[in-house]
């Protein structure tokens, strides 16, 4: 897992609530079995007019020049500013991995859905929730061309450039998790004899769970 | 302190203790896979040099990219035109050789989406804790097991240590009260739930149903429930287990008998709420207020009655919520003030985890019975090979083709569109499934989201329709 500490980058608003990952990735592409390849699919359906597929590449597609990831001031951006409920629907992963081979490593909302939740701790991009206030106003400050912030994990912290910051909330585990970029399955299998006891009391108390 | 609600006690139970990091691991009794979300668990397993840690634990079908026309079918995964989807259906099976895992292959009767066929099979038992790399593994929560849909990094992370390492969830209550009426269905209850606290209602709780009309509900109606509490943003459903659960457990292959039957079910008896629990929310709604349900939008809390019209943007006093409402009905291309029974349909899809069981298979025949579709194209998937297997048993396929429905073979088919059953641009379906997103079924699709009677009806008007004016 990649691991997050402190990340400067370009802002790219969402203005959209309830934004699912049906739109972050579409279905035809969650075909592959690869963990790569997602990065030019991200929003696919509304980043291009024609509809796409797997292995249709970028120079065969037509870009959707209203959408807003599509406009040049947004190239390089590596922090998404969205509305609430972010990640709502399907669990596909894959709507983090194109998300992180697109370039965004930071997502701001007021809100996000559970299971995206998890999925972003486990691949190392950081999820920031901010009070709808504070969203509100990183919205109005994106309109200016250019507008960066500094992302610090370890202060819990967002900054712009003009000096004005909002802290916010992380759980002390996900936050050392995300700073060491751990490998959460070693992490759990530091645990094994305690799984393999309570498996072992487990079996006993209901064995109809382990019928073959 | 107050009692324990169903979820603390499964919560509970299945604690096995706090890793170094502060993280709960909660064990995991049943993992079903499926080919999309775990080719890449399986090759994170590998190049960790990792084995399962309790192979019988898990249990795998192909049901997402599965092609459900029969001549395409009958050659097995050899046969499946598309390539890419066929590497995907040939990698699952062979993951599930290399590890030993029991895998229902695409034309094995058992066969199915995955969450009808868990239940099916007696793998979906209450009191379980069940995962599967698909959202709405929530459907299993109607047996009173704590089921989660979970991502591909977390299947890899099961496989590997049996475990999920999470923070406990909040509780949450839904009350139905009352009773359905006729023509109503459990599809109709839990769009309401929906359309009442929106897909974010329930965000980091667990959702208990409770109240007389979901005890008086079947096991696949609390299923058709369940399924979608993930639509409303909870990260599982439950129902307590009353007769109709033990009725519906018993006798199946994996379920147990004998002596371990009177063990287990003595045991099941406790997986209900304690009167004096503590819920962190409550909602309730009056089941006989319901009308059939139909959505308008993008979005599954964006809902009207069907006897209603198309709501009108401008009315809502929300910002944002009027522009995610204009920004639906464009892609839908709905005027606002249209009567939702005047919107002609071009498809019709009776299937999908939400409503394709047995029961939804005969409430949607017994309308269709002796009519005629007037869409242009109408199908009807089932759930598994049992439910297609008992459905023609029953005679419910010939009901159907004689009304002009196709009858698939199983699979997810046209709720996610992975396949070849899916909306061209601009096409506009009446879908007992559970997801109106745009490009959901289509890049380009328009989904409206019913209960099987309603598609069934509609299918047969052409139009959006009432079941209960089709049935009179």
């Amino acid at each position: 897992m990649e691991s997050f500490d402190i990340h400067r980058g370009l802002v790219a608003p969402m203005d959209r609530a309830n934004v699912d990952t049906d739109q972050i990735i579409p279905k035809q592409f969650l075909k592959s079995i690869r963990r790569t390849g997602f990065g030019d699919n991200l929003f696919d359906a509304w980043r291009y007019l024609d509809e796409g597929d797997i292995g249709k590449t970028q120079n065969e597609r037509q870009f959707n020049p209203d959408f807003v990831l599509n406009a040049a001031r947004y190239q390089g951006a590596s922090v998404l500013l969205a509305r609430d409920n972010f990640g709502c629907g399907s669990s596909r992963e894959h709507a983090v991995w194109a998300l992180m081979e697109y370039g965004f490593r930071c997502v701001i909302a007021p809100s996000f859905a559970d299971i995206f939740f998890t999925n972003s701790a486990n691949n190392g991009l950081l999820l920031i929730v901010l009070d709808p206030g504070a969203v509100d106003a990183l919205f109005e400050r994106v309109a200016s061309p250019g507008f960066e912030l500094t992302v610090d994990l370890p202060s819990q912290r967002v900054t712009a450039d003009d000096g004005t910051s909002w802290l916010f909330d992380i759980d002390a585990e996900r936050k050392q998790r995300l700073l060491s970029g751990l490998d959460d399955i070693g992490l759990t299998l530091a645990c094994a004899p305690a799984i393999r006891e309570f498996e072992a009391q487990h079996r006993r108390r209901a064995p109809w769970v382990f019928q073959p | 302190m107050g009692g324990r609600t169903l979820y603390d006690k499964i919560w509970e139970s299945h604690l096995v203790g706090e890793r170094a990091d502060g993280m709960s691991l909660m064990y995991v009794d049943r993992h079903l896979l499926h080919e999309v979300t775990s080719p890449q668990a399986f090759e994170g397993l590998r190049l960790a040099g990792r084995a399962p840690w309790r192979v019988d634990a898990n249990l795998a079908t192909p049901d997402h990219n599965v092609p459900t026309v029969r001549d395409e079918r009958v050659a097995g995964v050899d046969g499946i035109a598309d390539e890419v989807a066929r590497i995907q259906v040939q990698t699952l099976d062979a993951n599930c050789r290399d590890f030993g895992i029991e895998e229902f292959g695409i034309n094995d009767v058992r066969q199915g989406i995955v969450h009808v066929i868990g239940p099916e099979q007696g793998a979906t038992l209450p009191g379980m804790t069940i995962v599967c790399g698909d959202s709405h593994t929530s459907t299993h929560g109607a047996f009173a097991a704590l089921a989660q849909g979970i991502g591909t990094s977390e299947v890899e992370h099961v496989l590997a240590t049996q475990c999920l390492a999470q923070r406990k969830s909040g509780n949450m209550r839904i009350v139905i009260d009352g009773a359905l009426r006729p023509g109503v269905h459990a599809k109709d209850l839990i769009l309401a739930v929906i359309r009442r606290i929106g897909t974010a209602g329930a965000t980091g709780h667990v959702i208990e149903f409770t109240g007389p009309a979901v005890a008086e509900l079947s096991m696949e109606g609390r299923m058709t429930v369940c399924n979608m509490a993930i639509e409303a943003g909870g990260r599982a459903g439950l129902v307590a287990v009353d007769d109709t659960t033990l009725d519906y457990v018993a006798g199946r292959p994996l379920s147990p008998s004998g002596d371990d039957w009177t063990a287990a079910a003595a045991n099941w008896e406790t997986l209900r709420s304690d009167p004096d629990a503590v819920f962190d929310r409550e909602v309730r709604i009056d089941a006989a207020t319901l009308s059939p349900q139909v959505s308008w939008g993008t979005s599954p809390e964006l809902v009207v009655d069907i006897d209603e019209g198309v709501p009108d943007p401008g009315a809502l006093d929300d910002p944002i919520k009027a522009e995610v409402a204009s920004r639906a009905l464009r892609y839908m291309g709905l005027e606002p003030g249209t009567p939702m029974t005047q919107i002609a349909l071009d498809k019709v899809f009776i299937g999908s985890c939400t409503n394709a069981r047995i029961e939804d298979l005969r409430i949607a025949a017994g309308i269709a019975e002796g009519r005629k579709v007037r869409v242009p194209q109408a199908m009807v998937v089932p759930g598994s090979g049992l439910v297609k297997r008992q459905a023609e048993e029953e005679g419910l396929d010939q009901v159907f083709i004689d009304a002009g429905f196709e009858w698939r073979e199983p699979g997810c088919s046209m709720c996610l569109a992975m396949n070849a059953d899916r909306l061209y641009p601009g096409e506009r379906c009446a879908s007992t499934s559970n997801r109106n997103f745009e490009g959901r079924q289509g890049h380009g699709g328009r989904t409206h989201l019913v209960s099987p009677a309603t598609a069934a009806a509609s299918a047969v008007a052409g139009y959006l329709a009432d079941p209960r004016e089709i049935a009179a």
